[in-house]
């Protein structure tokens, strides 16, 4: 059985469809990559399935279990197993590092304190900012913040990992200690949706990568059959565009 | 002129300045209990507004329409409303508490507006990062978005809590013994109006200048982002 | 709470409320204008004129702006007829409104004259525009289109506010009829109540007119709520 099937799924940004009938499911532990020109839909897939764009058909299963996204309780249940991780990091400005990977686990997931402020030691130790854990987040650098966003992420135990092109808004040389920290992830066997534009390192990380373009999923494969013959002329030319670069 | 030269000593005496100080105290309270008090309530109205939901949108119409509505209306007017009111339900509610009420109603309306602007200013990047992590929305208010609106609504709140010690001169219409009500005393009881609405004119000055300086003193400060602040702390120290 | 609403006593009289609004709009519309002179003035001493002439502006501004109006319209009432000066109730309150906006108004055109970036004055001298060409072309309709919002919102709380505190010396504007008729027949919620109404459609009447007129004229959008 799939860890994650979707079928389906419309969404809509007020008037206008953004999702047209994406399917597509990945079994446990596996990376999978959405990848596609802007304004393909690939972040409003990662954000239909936590519940901030609204689903307007479609079904989503988690190992079997199907989530209405029109019911709040289904909703929560759905952001319960899930944690996102956005481009712009959205690490909360008024806490310090610590703080902002701990406050969901102890406040909304009620795991006891002592047990939660450990997993955090141990997950900032993981990205390499232990030694970060009083500052703010005004304090860090965009590398930094994203790497405690993902702390923060990890801190909520998901079964997957949604990452929302985690680097395109890092500057060049910040981008790899992110990659880095998404290489340790993939090979620990956590089950990972990821959108990016880091070509490279999609084709080195992901098992399965899903091809889309305005709203609707063209093509799926794995990378190596996806990057050196994709079989649709949409993804030929979109991946011929990359290749050439 | 002679005539206000010759007043000054029988004016300037240690129980009229007690007086005035008594009733200057009395301005100062009524403002800022009843602008403390409408501002809380300010934050409830405000935070019912934002509920979501279909079946919340007459909730959200009637806190709409109560801002818009009591923006609108005269502070006297408003006064005399509740005066008239309280009076018909109960009839020993004292002066003092009508004023206050009337200064609460009046108060929401205005400081309404504020939060909500601050609340706002949050980036709403903030409030979808609580949700994706299935944080509550009462949670996501006061853990996320106040802090970070703090800076934004306070300035305008207190500049308006220290205007709204002019307003509170027409609370003297209705016999509550603030600045003003004793003004009109003084003047009725033969002294010049020149020098007892001068006289009354400076103790409202004295006392909203200095405060409205600190109101922008502390609008400067609140500007600094957050690390900032804490750098200066810590080079202090 | 047994008391009995009786509302026909006020439509009995609605041509005096109508009445008092109608002073109530006049008092408004003759106090703004007033005021925006004395702003502009005051607004372009602050900017253009030298030492003296600033302070002297800056210290009306401030006393005005940190003493009640009530208490500034007490002065001139109670306090002009020892110099032999005896103003009727809606001279004084007139005058003492003009005075009081004329300081809020300094504030806010002062401050729209200091959104006019230098640069795009030099863009003027560059293009050969005289000073009297900058103050038309350039100045002038930048202000107006960042001020007007300000400037309109004003209008209404002088409006609202402003006139209200007329019925305290009585003037029979929309207020101080009110309180005239109420003392009659002590139908005080009733009357307060209907004139709570008015002001709020008055308001609105005016917001909407000042939003539409600002579009026309200054291609504003403004906003009513």
């Amino acid at each position: 059985m799939p860890h994650l099937a979707v079928n389906d799924v419309r969404a809509k940004y007020g008037a206008l469809e953004v999702l047209k009938g994406v399917t597509f499911s990945m079994g446990k532990g596996e990376v999978l990559a959405l990848v596609g020109p802007s304004g393909s839909g690939k972040s409003t897939v990662l954000r239909t399935l936590v519940g901030l764009t609204p689903a307007t058909r479609g079904q989503v299963e988690i190992d079997g279990t199907a989530i209405d996204y029109r019911s709040s309780g289904a909703v929560r249940a759905a952001r319960d197993r899930m944690a996102i991780v956005f481009q712009q990091y959205n690490l909360f400005q008024n806490m310090d590092v610590m703080r902002n990977v701990t406050i969901a686990p102890i406040k909304i997931k009620r795991r006891p304190t002592r047990e939660v402020m450990a997993e955090a030691d141990r997950l900032l130790d993981m990205v390499g900012l232990a030694h970060k854990k009083d500052a703010y987040p005004d304090e860090l650098s965009g590398g930094q913040q994203q790497r405690v966003a993902i702390a923060r992420a990890l801190a909520l135990q998901p079964e997957i990992l949604l990452l929302d092109e985690v680097t395109s808004a890092l500057d060049p040389e910040l981008v790899t200690e992110v990659l880095d920290t998404i290489r340790r992830l993939a090979r620990e066997g956590m089950s990972m949706i990821i959108v990016s534009h880091e070509m490279a390192f999609v084709r080195e990380v992901a098992d399965q990568v899903v091809f889309m373009d305005q709203g609707e999923v063209i093509e799926v494969g794995r990378p190596s059959e996806m990057f050196e013959a994709p079989r649709t002329v949409r993804a030929r030319d979109f991946f011929g565009k990359i290749i050439r670069h | 002129m002679e005539r206000i030269i010759e007043q000054l000593p029988r004016f300037f005496t240690e129980g009229n300045m007690l007086l005035l100080l008594e009733a200057a105290g009395l301005t100062l309270a009524m403002t800022f209990v009843g602008c403390l008090i409408g501002f809380g309530l300010a934050f409830v109205l405000v935070y019912l507004r934002q509920a979501p939901g279909l079946w919340a949108l007459p909730l959200r119409l009637i806190c709409i329409a109560y801002v818009e509505i009591f923006r609108r209306i005269p502070f006297l007017v408003v006064i005399y409303l509740v005066l008239f009111f309280i009076q018909t339900v109960s009839s020993d509610a004292s002066l003092f508490t009508i004023a206050v009420i009337a200064i609460c109603i009046y108060a929401i309306a205005y400081t309404a507006d504020i939060i909500r602007g601050g609340l706002e200013s949050v980036p709403r990047t903030q409030i979808e990062a609580a949700q994706a992590m299935n944080m509550s929305r009462l949670r996501t208010t006061f853990t996320v978005v106040l802090p970070q609106a703090w800076p934004v609504i306070i300035p305008p709140a207190i500049a308006f809590a220290v205007s709204f010690i002019k307003d509170t001169a027409l609370v003297s219409q209705i016999g509550v013994f603030e600045l003003t009500f004793r003004g009109k005393e003084l003047n009725n009881q033969g002294f010049s109006g020149v020098l007892v609405y001068g006289t009354i004119a400076m103790c409202y000055f004295m006392i909203s200048f200095p405060l409205s300086l600190l109101g922008q003193h502390l609008e400067k400060r609140l500007a600094t982002p957050r690390g900032e602040r804490r750098a200066r702390k810590v080079r202090r120290a | 709470m047994d008391y009995r609403f009786q509302y026909g006593v006020v439509w009995d009289n609605v041509d005096a409320l109508l009445q008092g609004a109608w002073l109530t709009f006049q008092l408004g519309v003759i106090a703004f204008m007033g005021g925006l002179l004395i702003g502009l003035v005051g607004a372009a001493i602050k900017s253009f004129a030298p030492q003296p002439f600033r302070f002297l502006v800056d210290a009306y501004v401030v006393f005005i702006t940190n003493t009640p109006a009530l208490i500034q319209i007490y002065f001139l009432y109670f306090g002009l007829p020892e110099f032999g000066i005896r103003w009727s109730s809606e001279a004084c309150v007139l005058i003492g409104l003009i005075l009081n906006a004329g300081a809020y108004l300094t504030l806010i055109l002062r401050a729209g004259f200091l959104s006019v970036r230098k640069t795009e004055l030099e863009a003027g001298v560059t293009l050969g525009f005289s000073v009297i060409q900058q103050v038309r072309y350039i100045i002038v309709p930048h202000i107006a289109k960042s001020i007007y919002p300000a400037v309109a919102n004003f209008f209404i709380v002088i409006l609202v506010m402003g006139t209200s505190i007329g019925a305290v010396i009585g003037v029979d504007e929309l207020t101080g009829t009110a309180i005239n008729l109420s003392t009659v027949n002590y139908r005080w919620l009733e009357y307060f109540s209907v004139i709570a109404v008015m002001y709020v459609v008055l308001t609105f009447v005016a917001s909407i007119g000042l939003a539409l007129f600002g579009r026309w004229a200054f291609r504003v959008k403004a906003r009513i709520f």
